[in-house]
């Protein structure tokens, strides 16, 4: 290992009093003392959200409005703290539009007390169904209130554009007759 | 070198190690043996062999003889026999090994076959593992993993077929899933011998379906849900509840009749989500009546009994009854009871100088793994010497008793004493203390009552049919305001004057290995997970109620059953 | 047309001249908390508090905004907290003296107010009268001997507190405080032989240093800050150090000390021991800028005679006593706030001296400095004055 010797150099009689290195820093700061503020002002101003932010967990549908979500719990098995509460529930056959997809949350909750914003449930997530989106901010009076449920989740979620079509592709598979 | 070293074993060889196995096996379970898989689907160690899934595709070759002569042929370049490989793969299933046999399961040929299947098993299977019940224990997810492809070269439509067949009561059917194995309809032709499931049309539209006016409704129709290597047969009762990644497996037993089937009960946090059954070649198979599958619906019943004093308070209200009436106790013990709580009943029927009597409860057998005694361990208590003699369906001793006056205190455990055919009369005459974990009308009349456990929330033991002690473990925690049947029990022993015992299994075991001669060689922790089977011949005299189930043939003719 | 005044009785009108001076002294501390605050974050590219607001302030169209971005009432915000919290007492303290410093706190630091002139008039005659509670002759030696009386309530808070942080604070606190003191009276030693030249009445009042301050000519109108800039370093380095201010700050010193002395204090004894520190900065301030800093004269070499003159010449009440006190109250008034920013500046701007170097500086530094220093004077004024 090398050994690399430092040379302290004494200090000079000047340095010694303190007194040029105190100036210079009274120096810099009066520079800042006058200088434009950089606070963000937080609630009147809100931060620019850089694509790829981890926000608050939300449940998204697909352009058809339809639940992309399967219930398969591959977020509730994987979120670290857990975090993540579903009820599966089976999807009705007379549903028409989800006829194929069978499966369902029928409760989805996520305990915001708990969730730790890492985003492993968007990455696990098979049906791109779950995803951290640009709310940061989440605050309630009890712990109930903490605690997101379906409802909410979509609400925050809203729609994202689709790259799966494959309950499209059923369907049309339905209708050029390879039904049996 | 290649000679069979018994008559009935032979030695073959597979991927260079070579095995002597018995005769008749086949290429999966010889390859078992050497710890290598062969990827199967529809080959079942318990059904007929088909061989339709060609999963199981080997190499296979036999020793070089020279026709003639018959002499071997070596190679010069190993010194070895020369192997005749056969050119084209061969099914692992319906082969089965004879002398010499050669096989490679890793060979490119081996590889490219595998592929191949799956690649076709795939073309109209959904890929939508994130819906599909079976995800996780999925034979298909499994190969996938070591010879799937990864994407999917089918540009094509797939098939579109119904998704929720209702085959019967209990199972679901995704025909998108079945893969064609075949195995569900072997199962209800050989094992449950209802002929119903079979496939209809050809080629890619083939569908399994039940035959017309029928349904899968017999009492076994869950198997077929387990022996599905997809996740087209699906259990209605457990369909998307839970995923099975998040279930705990306890070892367990089947309580429901004296066959005593071996059982995994998966839970999750505190919640059971359904009872499987567990491998036992000596008593179930691989097999478990539906009827067994439901019985963990009575941990979070609505009548759970739950106390509202501590069991201190409780104990020492039964222990006043008991010296109210000295000499005018009454003990009825339960042939559902572990051998563990029927030991210390009987240290409790010592005690208080009482009788100890059983209720026998009978049932059809269905010569499967249901049989005719409903108790799942009477010959526990015979072992434990809890009582000497079978019980009879109705307390009539005991009444007797009652109506005579001589009794006061009836200590009963687990048993309904009304449907034991005691009046309501008969109970207001007597102290009644009830341990027991559901509500019922001897609890209703009870004076004192102890909440305790079903059989999911305690570890003990059974002793089947065939006198084969096997465990059952603790799946979930007691329910709250319940207590351990053996702390009660120990308590009570105590408070009625007898010898302190321990509540705690593995201690409880010693006490039990000093008093019992037939258990004097065994503790909890290593009786097998297959069970073992105690010495039946003290009791070979006595008259039991059973007739034949899959691996038990009474040793007499079974005396004609009383009805249930 | 303020006769009246002289009228009254001079018990009453000394009482009401202090209670005015407390009624001053109580709201710069109030302000120079708040200021404390405006300046670290200016300083840290901040805004600093901003956000209370009284209602109706809040209604004025431009100026209230202002007021509220300026953080002008989280002072009352502050102030109203610090009363009306609960004011604990905690049950382990040595109660009598635990509520005894901060009252020893406040009085030291509110009397030697009485000995700083703060402004002053010309009387008919054109004679200068200096403005303050108490012109008394004694003036800087009042002030020392008041002042140093402040390191009891650190020692009796430290002690009484019955904790461990708050004794070793205050056993920081004496030693740092005697420590400096001695090097502060050396170094305005200079001053007074200047200014007490032989044949003339002997004086410790400040107010001859500031008439010394704005005479005619070269070295008349020289503030001593430029004739003694060794005596003005030094005392103003043991000033930092007498009121624990950064970087003299380790009596209080959070990061290792917790908050020293007043560690097990809350509520409204720790807003006296805060008040208290801020007065005795006003204070230090003061007798800064009466010793160095010219007094109440605006400029070097223009004294307050000058400046009057200068403004008689467009202004007609220019002469008029109560505008000559306002106007020198006004000067005077701003060298001390000055003087505080720079307080403040220096307090966000350097690290804490560890307190070995704090005591190195004291006494291996300062002093022989301050005696050096006080022997080249005392040798030149004689020279001089001869
Ligand atoms: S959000 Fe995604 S990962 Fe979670 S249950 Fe739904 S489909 Fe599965
Ligand atoms: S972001 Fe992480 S912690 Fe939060 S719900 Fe998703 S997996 Fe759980
Ligand atoms: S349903 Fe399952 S067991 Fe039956 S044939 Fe299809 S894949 Fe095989
Ligand atoms: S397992 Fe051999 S063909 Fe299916």
């Amino acid at each position: 290992m090398a050994v690399i010797t430092v040379e302290r150099k004494p200090l000079t009689f000047l340095e010694r009093t303190y007194l040029p290195q105190i100036a210079g820093g009274l120096k810099t700061t009066f520079k800042h003392l006058i200088a434009p503020k950089k606070t963000l002002e937080y609630p009147e101003q809100r931060p620019a959200i850089p694509v790829g932010y981890r926000g608050v967990p939300t449940l998204v549908k697909d352009p058809n409005g339809r639940e992309k979500c399967v219930s398969c719990q591959l977020c509730e098995f994987v979120c670290p703290p857990k975090a993540i509460r579903i009820t599966a529930g089976e999807i009705p056959a007379d549903q028409a539009d989800r006829a194929h997809v069978e499966k369902g949350p029928q409760a989805f909750d996520i305990d915001m007390l708990r969730c730790i914003y890492c985003g492993l449930c968007q990455e696990v997530c098979p049906e791109e169904a779950i995803f951290l989106q640009n709310q940061f901010s989440m605050s309630g009076y009890t712990r109930a209130e903490m605690v997101n449920h379906k409802d909410r989740l979509y609400e925050l979620g809203g729609t994202l554009p689709d790259a799966h079509h494959k309950w499209d592709k059923k369907k049309a598979a339905e209708e050029h007759g390879n039904a049996h | 070198m290649i000679a069979p070293a018994q008559p009935d074993l032979v030695t073959v060889n597979i991927d260079g190690q070579e095995i002597a196995v018995p005769k008749g096996t086949n290429v999966i379970e010889a390859a078992r043996l050497v710890n290598v898989d062969v990827p199967h689907y529809c080959y079942h160690p318990k059904l007929s062999v088909v061989g339709n899934c060609r999963m199981c595709l080997i190499e296979m070759g036999m020793p070089a003889v020279d026709p003639a002569t018959k002499a071997p042929i070596m190679d010069p370049a190993t010194g070895k026999q020369k192997i005749n490989w056969i050119p084209r793969p061969q099914i692992g299933c319906g082969t089965n090994v004879s002398p010499g046999l050669h096989v490679k399961t890793t060979s490119p040929m081996v590889k490219d076959a595998r592929e191949g299947v799956m690649e076709f098993l795939l073309i109209n299977h959904p890929l939508d593992c994130p819906i599909c019940d079976q995800a996780g224990e999925c034979k298909l997810q499994e190969q996938a993993t070591g010879y799937g492809r990864g994407y999917s070269r089918f540009v094509e439509q797939k098939n579109v077929k119904p998704k929720r067949t209702q085959l019967g009561p209990r199972v679901t059917l995704d025909d998108e899933r079945c893969i064609l194995c075949s195995r569900c309809i072997r199962f209800s032709k050989e094992i449950a011998k209802d002929d119903v499931l079979g496939f209809v049309d050809r080629g890619s539209y083939s569908t399994l379906t039940c035959y017309p006016g029928k349904k899968l409704e017999n009492n076994y129709s869950l198997n077929t849900v387990d022996i599905c290597p997809v996740g087209a047969l699906t259990s209605t009762d457990f369909r998307f509840k839970m995923r099975v990644w998040f279930l705990k497996q306890t070892n367990a037993i089947d309580t429901e009749s004296s066959v005593g089937a071996n059982t995994v009960v998966w839970s999750r946090e505190g919640t059971i989500y359904r009872i499987t059954p567990r491998r036992n070649d000596e008593v179930n198979d691989t097999w478990l009546a539906d009827s067994a599958r439901v019985l963990y619906k009575a941990v979070k019943a609505a009548d759970r009994l739950a106390a509202t004093e501590t069991t201190e308070a409780l104990v020492a209200r039964a222990a006043a009854r008991f010296q109210s009436a000295p000499g005018a106790n009454a003990g009825v013990g339960s042939g559902r009871s572990t051998v563990e709580e029927q030991f210390l009943t009987r240290h409790l029927a010592t005690a208080l100088k009482a009788s100890a009597q059983l209720v026998s409860r009978v049932g059809q057998g269905d010569k499967l793994l249901v049989s005719a005694d409903r108790n799942p361990n009477v010959r526990g208590a015979l072992v434990t010497g809890l009582i000497k003699t079978l019980p009879a369906p109705q307390l009539t001793d005991l009444a007797a008793q009652i109506d005579a006056g001589k009794i006061k205190v009836v200590v009963a455990i687990n048993e309904d004493l009304t449907a034991a055919g005691l009046t309501a009369a008969q109970l207001a005459n007597v102290s009644i203390v009830y341990l027991g974990a559901h509500a019922n009308a001897t609890s209703a009349a009870a004076k004192v009552v102890f909440p305790t456990l079903t059989v999911f929330e305690k570890s003990g033991t059974f002793v089947n049919q065939q006198f084969r002690i096997q465990k059952t473990l603790k799946a979930v925690p007691a329910a709250a305001g319940a207590t351990d049947d053996l702390v009660v029990l120990a308590q009570l022993v105590a408070a009625a004057g007898g010898a302190a015992l321990p509540a705690d299994i593995a201690a409880l075991w010693k006490v039990i290995a000093t008093e019992v001669p037939a258990l004097a060689t065994m503790t909890f922790a290593n009786l097998p997970e297959t069970g073992l089977v105690l010495d039946a011949t003290p009791f070979a005299a006595l008259p039991f109620v059973e007739g034949e189930t899959l691996h038990y043939k009474p040793a007499q003719p079974a005396v004609a059953a009383a009805t249930a | 047309m303020f006769d009246f005044y002289f009228e009254i009785p001079l018990v009453i009108r000394l009482i009401l001249q202090g209670l005015a001076v407390i009624m001053v002294i109580f709201p710069i501390a109030g302000a120079c908390s708040m200021a404390e605050r405006k300046v670290a974050a200016w300083i840290q590219d901040r805004p600093g508090p901003n956000r209370a607001v009284v209602p109706w302030v809040a209604w004025i169209p431009f100026f209230g905004k202002f007021l509220q971005r300026l953080g002008v009432f989280h002072v009352m915000a502050d102030g109203g907290k610090m009363l009306f919290k609960e004011d604990s007492l905690p049950g382990h303290v040595n109660k009598f003296y635990f509520v005894l410093a901060p009252i020893v706190a406040m009085i030291p630091a509110l009397t030697t107010v009485v000995a700083v002139p703060f402004g002053a008039y010309f009387d008919g005659a054109g004679k200068l009268i200096p403005l303050g509670l108490a012109p008394f002759d004694i003036g800087m030696l009042a002030v020392f001997a008041v002042s140093s009386l402040g390191v009891y309530s650190a020692i009796l808070a430290g002690w009484a507190s019955n904790s461990k942080y708050p004794f070793l604070g205050s056993v920081r606190a004496s030693a740092q405080l005697i420590s400096y003191e001695l090097s502060m009276t050396l170094a305005v030693l200079p001053v007074f032989l200047w200014v007490n030249a032989p044949g003339t009445e002997g004086t410790m009042g400040f107010a001859r240093v500031v008439e010394f301050q704005s005479q005619s000519g070269f070295l008349g109108g020289m503030w001593f800050g430029f004739l003694m800039p060794i005596s003005a370093f030094i005392f103003l380095v043991a000033l930092f150090a007498e009121t624990n201010r950064q970087p003299f700050d380790t009596v209080e010193s959070e990061s290792d000390l917790v908050g020293s002395f007043h560690t097990e204090y809350g509520a409204f004894k720790w807003g006296l021991f805060f008040v208290a520190e801020y007065s005795h900065m006003i204070v230090g301030s003061g007798v800064f800028m009466l010793l160095f800093g010219g007094g109440w004269n605006p400029l070097p070499w223009v004294s307050l005679a000058t400046a009057v003159d200068f403004l008689g010449t467009f202004l007609p009440f220019a002469h008029a006593p109560l505008f000559v006190g306002i106007l020198s109250i006004a000067i005077f008034m701003g060298k001390v706030l000055a003087m505080i920013f720079f307080f403040m500046w220096v307090r966000w701007t350097l690290p804490r001296f560890r307190y070995d170097q704090v005591m190195k500086i004291g006494w291996q530094k300062l002093l022989p400095l301050s005696i050096a220093n006080l022997l080249f004077y005392a040798i030149a004024i004689a020279l001089i004055q001869k």
